[in-house]
C-alpha cells in the first residue's frame, strides 16, 4: 500500500495528523504494537521537523506485509551538518516552536532510536529527506 | 491511584474522559518537552504532568501511548485538544497548582517516578 500526504511549514495545528494516519492503518493490518509504537514515534519526529524547520514536505508511506517504508522530503533551509544535527541537544528552532514544545534537540536521536534504518539527506537552500524503514 | 483520587489530591477537575472509575494511575512524568515524552517506552498507567497545553500535546501522548494528562497551573484545554483526546480515549485533567506542587502532591503520595 502506497499512500502520499502534503506537509505545510509552519502548520502546528495539523502536525502529527499523517502520524495518527499511519498508526491507524498499522493498527488495523495487526502490526506488532512495539512496532507501531516504535514507526510512529519516528514518523511524528520527522514530521514534525518539516513542520518546524522547513517550508513544505511530501511524506510517502509504503505499507508491505512485513516492512514499513517511510520517506519524508522537504524544501527548505537544509542541514549543513548531519552528524552535528543528530547530536542530542542541537538544535537552531525558533521562539515559536520553543513554545509550541519542541526544540529539545531531542528529535533526530530519537527517531534514530525508534528506526530499523534511517538515511537523512539534505542539501543546503534546497531541501531535507529522510527516510525510515521498519521490519515487522 | 485512582483518577478521582488524583484530582481531588491536586484541587483539580476533569476535562475529558469517560468511564474512569476503575483506572489507576501509578507513575508519572512530568515535562513541557515533547520529543522528551517521546522517549518515554513504556506508558502504561503512565500520569503526564505538563503546562504545554496545545494540540501538540495531544498528538505526541497520541503518539507516545500516554493516556492521562494533567494541565497545571490553570492552562486550558481547548475544544480541538478534547475532540482529539476523545478520539484516542484519553483522560484530560486540569488543576490551577503548579507543575511543582503537583509533582510534590503525588510524589508524597507514593506515585512513582518514571526515571
Ligand atoms: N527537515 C529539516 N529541515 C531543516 N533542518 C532540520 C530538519 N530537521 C532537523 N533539522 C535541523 O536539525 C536540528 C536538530 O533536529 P532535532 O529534530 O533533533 O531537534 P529539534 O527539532 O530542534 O528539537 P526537538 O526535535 O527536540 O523538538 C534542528 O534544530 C534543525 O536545525
Ligand atoms: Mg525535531
Amino acid at each position: 500500500m502506497l499512500l502520499e500526504y502534503q506537509v505545510n511549514g509552519g502548520d502546528f495545528t495539523n502536525a502529527g495528523s499523517v502520524s495518527s494516519n499511519v498508526k491507524k492503518m498499522m493498527r488495523q493490518l495487526g502490526v506488532d504494537s512495539s512496532v507501531v509504537k516504535r514507526t510512529v514515534v519516528a514518523l511524528y519526529e520527522a514530521e514534525v521537523n518539516i513542520v518546524a524547520h522547513a517550508y513544505r514536505g511530501v511524506i510517502t508511506v509504503d505499507l508491505q506485509p512485513d516492512k514499513i517504508y517511510i520517506k519524508l522530503a522537504d524544501e527548505g533551509p537544509g542541514i549543513a551538518d548531519i552528524s552535528q544535527a543528530m547530536q542530542e541537544g542541537y538544535s537552531t528552532a525558533s521562539v515559536a516552536v520553543r513554545e509550541m514544545g519542541f526544540g529539545a534537540g531531542m528529535g533526530l536521536p530519537n527517531i534514530k532510536a525508534n528506526s530499523d534504518i534511517l538515511n537523512v539527506n539534505s542539501v543546503v537552500g534546497k531541501g531535507t529527506t529522510v527516510e525510515i524503514t521498519n521490519n515487522f | 491511584m485512582k483518577i478521582d483520587e488524583i484530582i481531588a489530591l491536586v484541587g483539580g477537575r476533569l476535562i475529558e474522559g469517560n468511564n474512569t472509575e476503575n483506572e489507576e494511575v501509578t507513575r508519572a512524568f512530568a515535562s513541557d518537552l515533547m520529543s522528551d515524552v517521546l522517549t518515554i517506552k513504556d506508558a502504561s498507567s503512565l500520569l503526564l504532568i505538563t503546562g504545554l497545553a496545545n494540540t501538540q500535546t495531544i498528538r505526541t501522548c497520541e503518539m507516545a501511548e500516554v493516556r492521562y494528562v494533567l494541565f497545571v497551573r490553570g492552562k486550558k484545554v481547548t475544544d480541538e485538544m478534547k475532540e482529539l483526546a476523545e478520539d484516542n480515549n484519553m483522560v484530560l485533567m486540569e488543576t490551577s497548582y503548579s507543575m511543582y506542587k503537583v509533582a510534590g502532591i503525588l510524589y508524597a503520595n507514593n506515585i512513582q517516578p518514571l526515571y
